[in-house]
C-alpha cells in the first residue's frame, strides 16, 4: 500500500522539525548532559497542583465553554491588565487553549486564506513557518542580527514585505535567541504594521522572565491592540509546560473566529487545568519571581563561561536560553552541536533548528542546575581545546 | 551581592565558597567576605544541616511547650524570652500572636527528660503563668525539605523545543 497516496501533499513536503531528529541522537547518549531542553527545570508550584487534584476531588469533569471557563478568563484578563497593562472583556475577547503552540495555530488557521503572506522572524520557534504552510500560507522569514542582540529591525521588515501580506507575527522575547525588543523599536515595527494594514500575532509567552528593563506588548502602542492576538500562556513563567494552558486575547471578531476553529478541533481545555490556572495568575506570582531569579543567576554563570571558552555569546535579557556563535571553531552548528554530543557529551540544540539565519549558532539552555551546567561547560571547554 | 549569595544558601544545595564564587563571577576571597558580612550583621546566623528527625528518633524527642507569660514594664517580653531562650533543651523560641505568648521547641533524649525540663527549669521561672506540651509524634517537613512523598524524580524529554 502506498501511502503517500493517501498523505496531503502539503504534510508530506513539510520538513520534520530539525530538534526531533537532534532528540534521536541524543537518546543514544545516556551520559550526555543536557542543554537542550526548552521548559524549566522547577516542578510546578504546590499550590497550582493542589488546585488541580481539588478540582478532580470535586468532580470536575465535564466540557467547558468553548471559549474556556468565563471565572478563568476573567482571572486571564485581570492578569493581563495587571502585569502588561491591556484590556481585554474575558466574555468575548478572550480565548483559552491548549498552550500558545495551539492558540497561535488557530489564530493563523482562522485568519489566513490560502495564498496569504505570513511575515515572522529567524531565529524563531520551530512552529511559527509550518504552522503557516499547514495553513496554506507563504512564511516570509526576516533575518534579525547577532549586532542588534537578535532584536528585529522595522527596516528589514519593509524590506521583507511583499503585496498580500497579511499577517506579522512576533515572538518577544524570543525563542532561541533570548532576543527583546526595546520600546522605540517596538514601536516602528507598530509603525509599519498599520501602514501595511497586518493584523500582528504577538507571542509573549517568556515575557515574565525579562531580566533587564520592561517588557513590552506590542499590543499597548496606540492604534495597536485593535489589530494585535496577544498570545501568551504558563508554561514558561510557571513551570506547567505539562498542563497545556496558553490564551489569546484579541478583539472580538477575531477571537469569534478562532473560536470557530478551536470548537471544532478541541471542544475545550480540560476543565481541572483551567482550575489550576485560576490558582496560578492569582496567587503565583512570589514563586514566578524565585525562578526568575534562579534562572537569572544561571544565566550570569553560562554566559560568562561560554564567553571564557571563546564561543561568542551575548547576555539574553530574558527566557532562559543563551545563543552563542560556534564559528570561532571552524564548525558551523550543527557540525558543533553533533560533535560535541558524540565526543563531549553534551546536548545543545543546532541553530538551525531555528532557522537558516541560525546556521553559526547554537542554543544553549539554562534551564538546569548549577551542577550540571558547570560539568557542561567543563566538558565544553575540553572539547573545543581539542579542536 | 549579598541578595545573590543568600539565595545560592537559600535554595538548599551544598554550596561551597568556589562554588558561589564561580557562579557569580567574583573571587573566593569576595564570598568570603560576603559570608563574614552577612554573619557580622547577623544575617547569617550559622551553620547546620536539615537532619532527617528519623534518623535521631531513637535518641530524640522534641515538644512543642506553648507558654504564656507575664509581660515585664519596660521590658515586655523580651527579657524573659530571652532567659529562657539560653537554655541548651530550646531549639526555637517565637513570640506569638493568639492564646499563649512563647512558642518555645524544646529537644529532649526521652519524654522524661523533656517534661523534667518543663517542670523544673521553665514552668518555675517567675514571670511564667503556665505552660502546655504537646510532644512532637510525626515529621512530615522540616525547614522546607520533605520527609516522604518529596516529589518523584522524573525525567524531562532530553531535547525539546
Amino acid at each position: 500500500m502506498n501511502y503517500d497516496d493517501f498523505i496531503a501533499r502539503h504534510v508530506r513536503g513539510l520538513q520534520r522539525s530539525g530538534i526531533r531528529d537532534f532528540f534521536a541522537l541524543v537518546q543514544q547518549m545516556p551520559r550526555a548532559i543536557s542543554l537542550g531542553i526548552g521548559e524549566p527545570d522547577f516542578v510546578t508550584p504546590w499550590n497550582i497542583r493542589e488546585a488541580a487534584i481539588y478540582s478532580l476531588e470535586k468532580g470536575r469533569t465535564s466540557y467547558t465553554d468553548n471559549l474556556g471557563l468565563l471565572s478563568f478568563r476573567r482571572t486571564v484578563t485581570e492578569y493581563v491588565e495587571r502585569i502588561f497593562g491591556l484590556s481585554y472583556n474575558p466574555e468575548e475577547e478572550c480565548l483559552i487553549g491548549i498552550g500558545v503552540s495551539e492558540t497561535m495555530d488557530t489564530a493563523i488557521r482562522a485568519l489566513i486564506n490560502p495564498g496569504d503572506k505570513v511575515l515572522y522572524h529567524e531565529p524563531c520557534y520551530v512552529s511559527y513557518s509550518p504552522s503557516i504552510q499547514l495553513a496554506g500560507g507563504i512564511p516570509l522569514a526576516v533575518g534579525t542580527r547577532p549586532e542588534d542582540d537578535f532584536a528585529l529591525r522595522a527596516e528589514d521588515l519593509e524590506a521583507a514585505w511583499e503585496p498580500g501580506t497579511k499577517i506579522l507575527i512576533l515572538n518577544f522575547p524570543t525563542n532561541p535567541t533570548g532576543g527583546v525588543v526595546e520600546k522605540e523599536r517596538l514601536e516602528a515595527i507598530a509603525k509599519f504594521a498599520i501602514e501595511k494594514n497586518l493584523i500582528v500575532l504577538s507571542d509573549e509567552i517568556y515575557a515574565e522572565l525579562t531580566y533587564e528593563g520592561e517588557h513590552h506588548s506590542i499590543a499597548s502602542i496606540p492604534g495597536m491592540r485593535e489589530r494585535t492576538v496577544f498570545l501568551h500562556g504558563v508554561s514558561k513563567a510557571f513551570a506547567m509546560t505539562g498542563f497545556r494552558i496558553g490564551y489569546a486575547c484579541a478583539p472580538h471578531p477575531i477571537i469569534e473566529a478562532m473560536m470557530k476553529v478551536h470548537q471544532y478541533a478541541i471542544m475545550s481545555v480540560p476543565i481541572f487545568v483551567q482550575e489550576a490556572g485560576v490558582e496560578a495568575l492569582s496567587n503565583a506570582d512570589d514563586a514566578v519571581a524565585s525562578m526568575r531569579d534562579s534562572y537569572r543567576l544561571r544565566r550570569d554563570f553560562l554566559v560568562r563561561r561560554l564567553n571564557e571558552i571563546g564561543l561568542k555569546c551575548h547576555l539574553p535579557q530574558a527566557t532562559f536560553y543563551t545563543f552563542p556563535d560556534v564559528t570561532s571553531t571552524g564548525l558551523d552548528g550543527k557540525a558543533f552541536a553533533t560533535q560535541l554530543l558524540q565526543q563531549g557529551e553534551v546536548a545543545v540544540v543546532p541553530g538551525t533548528a531555528f532557522g537558516k539565519d541560525g546556521s553559526s549558532f547554537v542554543r544553549a539552555s539554562f534551564s538546569t542546575s548549577y551542577k550540571k551546567i558547570e560539568e557542561a561547560c567543563d566538558r565544553i571547554e575540553r572539547f573545543v581545546n581539542s579542536l | 551581592m549579598i541578595k545573590d549569595v543568600l539565595k545560592l544558601l537559600l535554595e538548599g544545595e551544598a554550596v561551597r565558597t568556589e562554588a558561589m564564587a564561580s557562579v557569580l563571577g567574583v573571587t573566593d576571597a569576595e564570598i568570603e567576605a560576603t559570608l563574614a558580612k552577612l554573619e557580622e550583621e547577623e544575617m547569617l546566623l550559622g551553620w547546620r544541616p536539615v537532619v532527617n528527625p528519623k534518623a535521631v528518633a531513637d535518641h530524640e524527642v522534641q515538644a512543642l511547650i506553648e507558654v504564656s507569660i507575664v509581660p515585664e514594664r519596660e521590658g515586655g517580653f523580651n527579657r524573659i524570652a530571652e532567659r529562657i531562650s539560653r537554655f541548651n533543651q530550646v531549639v526555637t523560641c517565637y513570640l506569638m500572636s493568639g492564646g499563649y505568648d512563647l512558642m518555645v521547641v524544646v529537644r529532649g533524649k526521652n519524654l522524661l527528660e523533656v517534661a523534667t525540663f518543663v517542670s523544673e527549669k521553665l514552668a518555675t521561672l517567675g514571670a511564667v503563668q503556665s505552660t502546655a506540651t504537646r510532644f512532637m509524634l510525626q515529621c512530615y517537613k522540616v525547614d522546607g525539605f520533605l520527609i516522604n512523598g518529596g516529589d518523584e524524580s522524573h525525567d524531562r524529554l532530553a531535547i525539546s523545543p
